[in-house]
């Protein structure tokens, strides 16, 4: 797999992963459905690394897990996003499929995907405030509070 | 804030877009709300159809009446403990969920698991597939008009729970497959109660397919209905017995061996009918496949432990509590603080009754997970349903969806 996108390469318990550039996440995708023939995109998914990497710029990871029926292999994609408003194009254009898993993260990590053709919440109510799965975000959520006040 | 827009306004909305008749001879649309409280949903799911006379021009699905924030609750919750909450993640195939789970902690742990371990978690998760298999083709056949299958259906489903009882004193949240193991060690006398079920199992089968295969109705109502083609399955990210139906024979269990799954003989059920019809068939095989494999590990089940030898993950037995020092302390230690797991990620897959399940763990070196997520195949798979509607008859509409097979509380986790 070569493709300018590619930052870093890492194989841990059996698993590759690809550490990749956010603005070139579509021609990365594109490359790996269409060359290397990883047709199925099985979920799209994020992590919050707050607060520890919070002041990198790197807040937050998108990660995506691909799957090649032909090759009979899994892939996972990483991009690193900075937590002041994070963004990245959607793949929505490579595998129609990401459409929901990307209304997911942004609802439960606000973060944002371009172009993509409906980004409204999915599992939360439409009015709901802030993003559930945020490590910052209390357990409880923001109505009700139990204990020390 | 943006206030959630009223059915009505909805309504109106849809009706601003749609555009005017032409002329009075034009076909009028009409919006047509189904659910969330619909009985043939299988749950809450709202189904918003644009319909042209009886045909569905478009469907609209709303999803998230059942979140219960499982994933943020996860993050809360030491590793072991986790275990309880993937049985409400899919509570028909609660055992896929917790094998799944479990497999990949122990990835992460690098644990050993014992065979025996391991072929009676395959037994398990076998029996519950036939299980939830049942429940579908009770229902699926209720929805479409057939009452008698639901009865026959549920009677043998209730011989599955009671060995699930006997198990796991649970009947359906069962949490036995535990990290590094199972629960408890399996009860006396379990051979016979497997022994007994699964010989008389494939006969009911046979009962099964005469009731409905040489029912005329039967075949009216699922042939050549809800149709959706291969390449819009994969692209939307639809798994298990719907691609199956379809000729592709993707299943993690022959793909991805896990569980010591390459030890047992099975064939992968496909089809070539990709209707409700066809997905009926290879579900109908898969439970004749599954008694194949459960009569296997019955036969074949290797003696030893039931849990990996690793006192710092595994609770020990009772017995040693009692007597051993060091059992005591590591008991104390597990249940008040956990066990650390190395730092790290991992994406497990195991194949569920519903289609590909996938269980994003990401480690920090804590006891308690960082990230949990769920890649249930319900959400894959309802994402193929407008595909699959649109263009059919609202009639079919229940067909349809009840071939998918999907359960809400996988959807909405």
């Amino acid at each position: 797999m070569n493709h300018p996108a590619i930052l870093e390469t890492k194989q841990a318990l059996g698993e590759l992963t690809l550490i990749a550039e956010p603005s070139q996440i579509v021609s990365l995708c594109r490359y790996l459905k269409d060359g290397e023939k990883f047709i199925r995109l099985s979920a799209v998914t994020a992590v919050d690394w707050y607060p520890a990497l919070a002041q990198d710029g790197a807040r937050f990871e998108v990660v995506y897990h691909l799957h090649s029926i032909e090759r009979n292999q899994r892939l996972r994609i990483k991009c690193r996003l900075p937590g002041a408003d994070p963004a990245i194009d959607s793949v929505t254009g490579v595998w129609r499929g990401a459409n929901w898993y990307e209304r997911e993260v942004y609802d439960m990590f606000g973060i944002r995907f371009l172009n993509h053709p409906n980004l409204t919440r999915i599992l939360m109510p439409i009015d709901w405030v802030g993003h559930p799965l945020r490590k910052d975000y209390p357990k409880h959520g923001y109505k009700y509070g139990y204990g020390n006040e | 804030m943006k206030k959630p827009p009223l059915f009505e306004e909805h309504v109106a909305s849809v009706a601003a877009v749609a555009e005017p008749p032409e002329s009075p001879s034009a076909p009028r649309r009409m919006t047509l709300n189904m659910g969330p409280q619909h009985p043939s949903t299988h749950g809450v799911l709202r189904i918003l159809l644009e319909l042209e006379g009886e045909t569905i021009v478009k469907a609209d699905l709303d999803i998230g009446f059942l979140h219960t924030g499982i994933e943020k609750e996860c993050e809360a919750k030491f590793y072991q403990q986790v275990v309880t909450l993937t049985d409400r993640v899919d509570y028909l195939a609660n055992l896929s969920n917790n094998l799944c789970y479990a497999l990949a902690v122990e990835k992460l742990l690098q644990l050993e698991i014992p065979p025996r371990a391991q072929w009676t978690r395959v037994m398990l998760v076998e029996l519950s597939r036939i299980a939830s298999h049942l429940v579908w083709l009770g229902t699926h056949a209720l929805d479409i008009g057939a009452m008698t299958p639901f009865f026959y259906c549920f009677r043998e489903r209730e011989d599955i729970l009671r060995i699930m009882e006997m198990f796991s004193g649970q009947r359906m949240m069962t949490s036995y497959i535990r990290v590094g193991g199972l629960a408890l060690e399996p009860p006396r006398g379990w051979q016979h109660a497997v022994g007994k079920f699964i010989r008389a199992f494939p006969a009911k089968v046979d009962e099964y397919e005469e009731l409905l295969d040489a029912n005329p109705i039967w075949k009216r109502r699922t042939q050549g209905v809800g149709f959706i083609s291969l390449e819009d399955m994969l692209d939307l990210g639809v798994t298990g017995p719907m691609v199956r139906a379809a000729g592709l024979p993707l299943d993690v269990r022959k793909n991805e061996p896990y569980s010591s799954y390459d030890k047992f003989d099975f064939n992968v059920a496909t089809q070539n009918q990709n209707d409700v019809y066809g997905r009926y068939r290879v579900r109908m095989q898969e439970m004749r496949e599954s008694a194949k494999i459960v009569t296997q590990a019955l036969e074949g089940m290797p003696p030893g432990p039931f849990k990996a030898d690793a006192p710092q993950v595994v609770l020990p037995d009772r017995e040693k509590m009692k007597t051993q020092m060091e059992a005591l302390i590591y008991h104390f230690k597990i249940v008040t603080e956990g066990f650390r797991v190395p730092a790290g990620e991992v994406f497990q897959c195991v194949e569920s009754p519903r289609g590909e399940i996938g269980y994003y763990v990401v480690s920090d070196g804590t006891s308690k997970p960082y990230r949990v997520h769920m890649r249930t195949p319900s959400f894959g798979n309802l994402q193929g349903l407008p595909k699959m509607l649109e263009g059919g008859l609202i009639a079919d509409s229940i067909a349809a969806l009840g071939s998918m097979d999907f359960v809400l509380g996988d959807t909405d986790r």
